[in-house]
């Protein structure tokens, strides 16, 4: 059949017939990729590391070396950490909303105790103490690949959004390539999952996840739902989550992360190549010189508290609304956030 | 003027008006003629209004002084699934306060995806003296507070529907506002609310309004406290329980049974959230009169559902989950020869494998089974061209049709092909296909059945599916009665959009997220079509104007209006505005 007559812009159509057609070839190399790191930037195109195949688990190490050096980090210059004591050889990344902010402020420190270095993430808070035990798979895919951290059925899981703004970026087909390998490769344990797919309100998820709440915690009813709005500094409208499908702090803090990346590592370029290598490099130094994103959380009282100090379920009694924002502006909140557990104790 | 116009005075006309109910026949009336048009609108007692955006209160108001009724409906359908971002819009304040003003003998007030304060609902509780229905589907930005200003100022109230609402849960002391005289309700459901409400209030409502029909109970209402207000309510045609699990116990088993025999018009049933095997037998004594079963949120193992739903043998509605399975379903094509509407939701949505036994086969049987059904939804995880094929020839009545197989792209499970013959077919025989939803692996091909055949298609569904611009273009130029259109991760762009840009008008809403527009065409239609909005929603790079023309929309939303551009776009909504 002939294509109609059309009067339309003939820019940047030429590209997207290969996303599609490449689309069903990474379909099944999809379902065989290893976790890999993400960068969605497409620096890793900046970087030469050879992004057409989908790297093999010894290709990883090399990517991560590679990578390394251009990849995003959301932590002070120098606060680097010995690397953590899992299978990966990745190196440490701080999780995207470390709890607290750095207690020295910007000096280096590599404590034993504390894996992560300066800053401590929800596992710390948590546990307390975490000697040598990190969730596997929270490095830099923690910050950069929209992959799941583990298998959490009942939370909705948020694929990007950045996974997708990822197109109109990449205009070469090494890029494309690159794309939709790591929509699929994008996590070992689950495929990719997708904003509102499959398509189930969200009255019916959270009586799903209610009852497998229930099913855990015999006969006690819980309510069904807990919204609380989610906002970011930068970000062009906030989200809402549910507090109640998510039952540990990492849980939140996971799918926070996925839900918000995609505004945290800025600006896609056009499709113009020159003009996306020249804004990556300037978010690069941004990023690495300045901010940090804590996630904080306005309280029943009114007050801007640190999130993770206080138990998980006192945390979803008192928690109205929650707001990412930059660390320089949340420092004023520790001592405080310290005063008030005290006082709950 | 020809002279007929004359023959008869207005108020005969107007008594021949009354008569005349669809909104569709009374807008033909309304383009007869001025005097035609003047008569009627005049007389017009009910609208409904399918995009609160696509005309504004004023305009309303001014046309029709004397409405009784409205319906609006506000958000985009995928707003449901998360694509809308919170603040977009779908206010009702400025309809309520319009109407608060101009209609003080309005009754009945339906909204839809809206978002609604709690000081509205003072408004509406106080601006109309007559006030009968309220019912808020979908809807949000409310809390109990403005329902317990609802339940104390409404005197005539008949209906309080809060389906699938998100309100927030203040207390459950609203309820206790109704006052002691109150005696109109027909229908209250408050299936959505989280916390617990006073029993002792249910049960003095209850008594006190003999007229009850329909009463859909929210989770937190225990079994036990079921019994007792079964027996106050003994005119109920349609119940809904809370949870539906307990301790084991005889007596309360019989009480519960004893119950449900007493209400003499029960038809319909659905709560049932977390439904235990044990008291499920309860409803066995009134199964035959049941025309209607929710069991959407039991999670109760196949064989008891099965057994349930085979008892069940005038049941023309049926929800449940894919705990049924495919003997289930077969059961049920055996039973239920007046089935006219299936549902069958996911357990497991999100997880990796099949965690049941429901594959195309329980539709399948269900199609070959059910000489009635019309209206399916179906999440599955396989399905194939064949069946669907089966499906098709079996249903050729079949008006709406809703397939998602929960992997995106997932071919035919035995041939590994594209699904389109199959869709294909679907279009082809169901002749009065309304609403069609689509998934699985698609090729433009099934675009083009879709534009060949779907001439009746009203509202169409797509996600992950097609190849080119020429998939959309199949369908805007060929599905004649095509008014909404929504698809998400389909590589249709700007050849498409604008080649068929007079189409948008003649359709309600068409909503493309994760596709291949350019802003730059927006910008085109925009310019164009000062009749529609095209609203892109932007994400971190910023509003359109300050990216190349040639850069990807994420999310875009167009839809018709004489309303012009709306007021209340947040700041993360772009639309053109001028060269």
């Amino acid at each position: 059949m002939s294509p109609p007559v059309l009067t339309a812009q003939e820019e940047g159509q030429s590209n997207h017939s290969t996303i599609t057609s490449s689309r069903s070839e990474d379909r099944i190399s999809q379902n065989v990729t290893a976790l890999k790191e993400r960068n969605y930037l497409g620096l890793s195109d900046c970087s030469s590391v050879d992004s057409s195949t989908v790297p093999s688990d010894s290709d990883e190490k090399r990517n991560n070396l590679n990578l390394k050096a251009t990849e995003l980090r959301l932590g002070l210059p120098g606060s680097q950490s010995p690397e953590r004591d899992d299978s990966s050889t990745k190196l440490d990344e701080k999780p995207l909303f470390p709890l607290l902010p750095t207690k020295d402020g910007i000096c280096l420190l590599s404590q034993k105790t504390v894996i992560t270095g300066n800053k401590r993430g929800f596992s710390d808070t948590i546990d307390g103490f975490p000697e040598g035990k990190f969730p596997g798979t929270s490095g830099v895919n923690v910050l950069l690949s929209p992959r799941s951290a583990r298998a959490q059925p009942t939370t909705t899981k948020e694929m990007p959004t950045k996974v997708l703004q990822e197109r109109p970026c990449a205009t070469n087909g090494t890029g494309h390539n690159k794309t939709d390998a790591s929509i699929g490769g994008s996590a070992p344990a689950s495929k990719a999952q997708v904003v509102g797919w499959p398509p189930i309100r969200s009255f019916r998820k959270n009586s799903l996840a209610v009852t497998s709440k229930n099913n855990e915690v015999d006969g006690k009813l819980s309510p069904a739902a807990l919204f609380v709005k989610v906002s970011m500094d930068g970000a062009p409208y906030l989200r809402k989550v549910d507090l109640r499908s998510y039952n540990t702090y990492q849980d939140l803090s996971s799918a926070l992360e996925k839900m918000f990346s995609c505004f945290t590592l800025g600006q896609c370029g056009s499709h113009g190549a020159p003009g996306r290598e020249m804004l990556s490099e300037s978010k690069l130094r941004d990023l690495l010189h300045g901010s940090e994103y804590v996630l904080t959380y306005e309280d029943k009282d009114g007050d801007w508290m640190l999130v993770g100090d206080v138990p998980w379920e006192m945390f979803i009694d008192t928690c109205k609304r929650l707001k990412i924002m930059k660390g320089s502006d949340a420092i004023g909140l520790a001592p405080r956030a310290m005063e008030k557990s005290k006082n709950r104790c | 003027m020809p002279r007929i116009a004359y023959a008869f005075p207005d108020e005969v006309l107007e008594h021949v008006f009354s008569f005349i109910h669809s909104d569709q026949d009374r807008n033909a009336i309304s383009l007869v003629c001025k005097s035609w048009y003047e008569i009627e609108r005049w007389c017009r007692r009910s609208i409904f209004v399918g995009n609160c955006y696509a005309v504004s209160p004023v305009m309303v108001v001014k046309r029709f002084p004397k409405l009784r009724s409205i319906s609006l409906k506000g958000k985009p359908h995928f707003a449901d699934f998360n694509l809308v971002p919170e603040d977009w819009g779908g206010y009702a304040c400025p309809w309520i306060e319009a109407m608060a003003s101009a209609y003080p003998w309005l009754e009945e007030i339906r909204l839809k995806r809206m978002v609604l304060t709690d000081e509205s609902l003072e408004l509406i509780s106080k601006s109309f003296k007559n006030f009968q229905v309220l019912v808020l589907s979908s809807c949000e930005g409310f809390s109990t507070d403005g329902l317990a200003a609802i339940a104390a100022n409404c005197r005539n109230l008949r209906e309080l529907d809060l389906r699938e609402s998100e309100v927030e849960d203040l207390s459950g002391h609203w309820l206790s506002q109704f006052p002691d005289s109150f005696t109109s309700l027909v229908s209250l459901n408050i299936s959505c609310l989280g916390s617990e409400v006073s029993t002792c209030a249910l049960e003095r409502l209850l008594a006190g309004c003999p007229n009850l029909q329909s009463l859909r109970l929210n989770r937190a209402v225990p079994l036990e406290k079921l019994v007792n207000l079964l027996g106050r309510s003994p005119n109920l045609v349609e119940l809904g329980t809370g949870a539906y699990t307990s301790e084991m116990q005889p007596d309360v088993f019989s009480d519960l049974s004893r119950a449900f025999v007493g209400c003499k018009q029960l038809k319909s049933l659905s709560g049932f959230w977390d439904a235990m095997p044990y008291y499920l037998p309860a409803v066995y004594p009134i199964s035959s009169r049941l025309t209607s079963l929710n069991l959407s949120y039991a999670t109760t193992e196949s064989p008891y559902l099965v057994k349930l739903v085979s008892e069940c043998r005038n049941l023309q509605r049926l929800w449940v989950m894919d705990y049924i399975e495919d003997s289930g379903l077969e059961a049920l094509a055996v039973s239920c020869k007046d089935l006219r509407e299936l549902r069958v939701f996911p357990s497991d949505p999100f997880g990796l494998e099949p965690n049941v036994a429901l594959t195309e086969r329980g539709l399948v049987s269900v199609s070959e089974g059910c000489p009635e059904l019309q209206s399916v939804l179906y999440f599955c995880r396989q399905m194939s061209n064949a069946a669907l094929v089966t499906i098709a020839r079996n249903r050729p009545n079949m008006t709406r049709f809703r397939l998602c197989i929960i992997e995106p792209r997932k071919p035919d499970y035995l041939t590994l092909q594209p699904l389109d013959a199959g869709f294909g077919a679907i279009v082809e025989h169901c002749k009065n296909l309304r609403r069609l939803s689509l998934s699985g692996l698609l090729t433009d091909r099934v675009f083009e059945y879709i534009g060949s055949y779907g001439k009746k298609l009203e509202m169409l569904s797509v996600a992950f599916a097609g190849d080119s611009d020429l998939g959309l273009h199949y369908v805007l130029s060929g599905c004649d009665n095509l008014r909404k259109l929504e698809v998400r991760d389909c590589p249709f762009g700007d050849k498409a959009l604008l080649a068929n840009a007079a189409k948008l008008e003649t359709m309600r809403s068409l909503w493309m997220s994760s596709c291949n527009v350019s802003f730059g065409a927006c910008k085109l239609l925009g310019q164009k079509m000062p009749r529609l909005n095209v609203e892109v929603i932007i994400d971190e790079r910023g509003p359109p104007d300050s990216m190349p023309e040639s850069c990807l929309v994420e999310k875009l939303y167009i839809y018709r209006t004489v309303a012009g551009p709306r007021m209340d776009m947040p700041g993360f909504v772009w639309r053109y505005t001028g060269p």
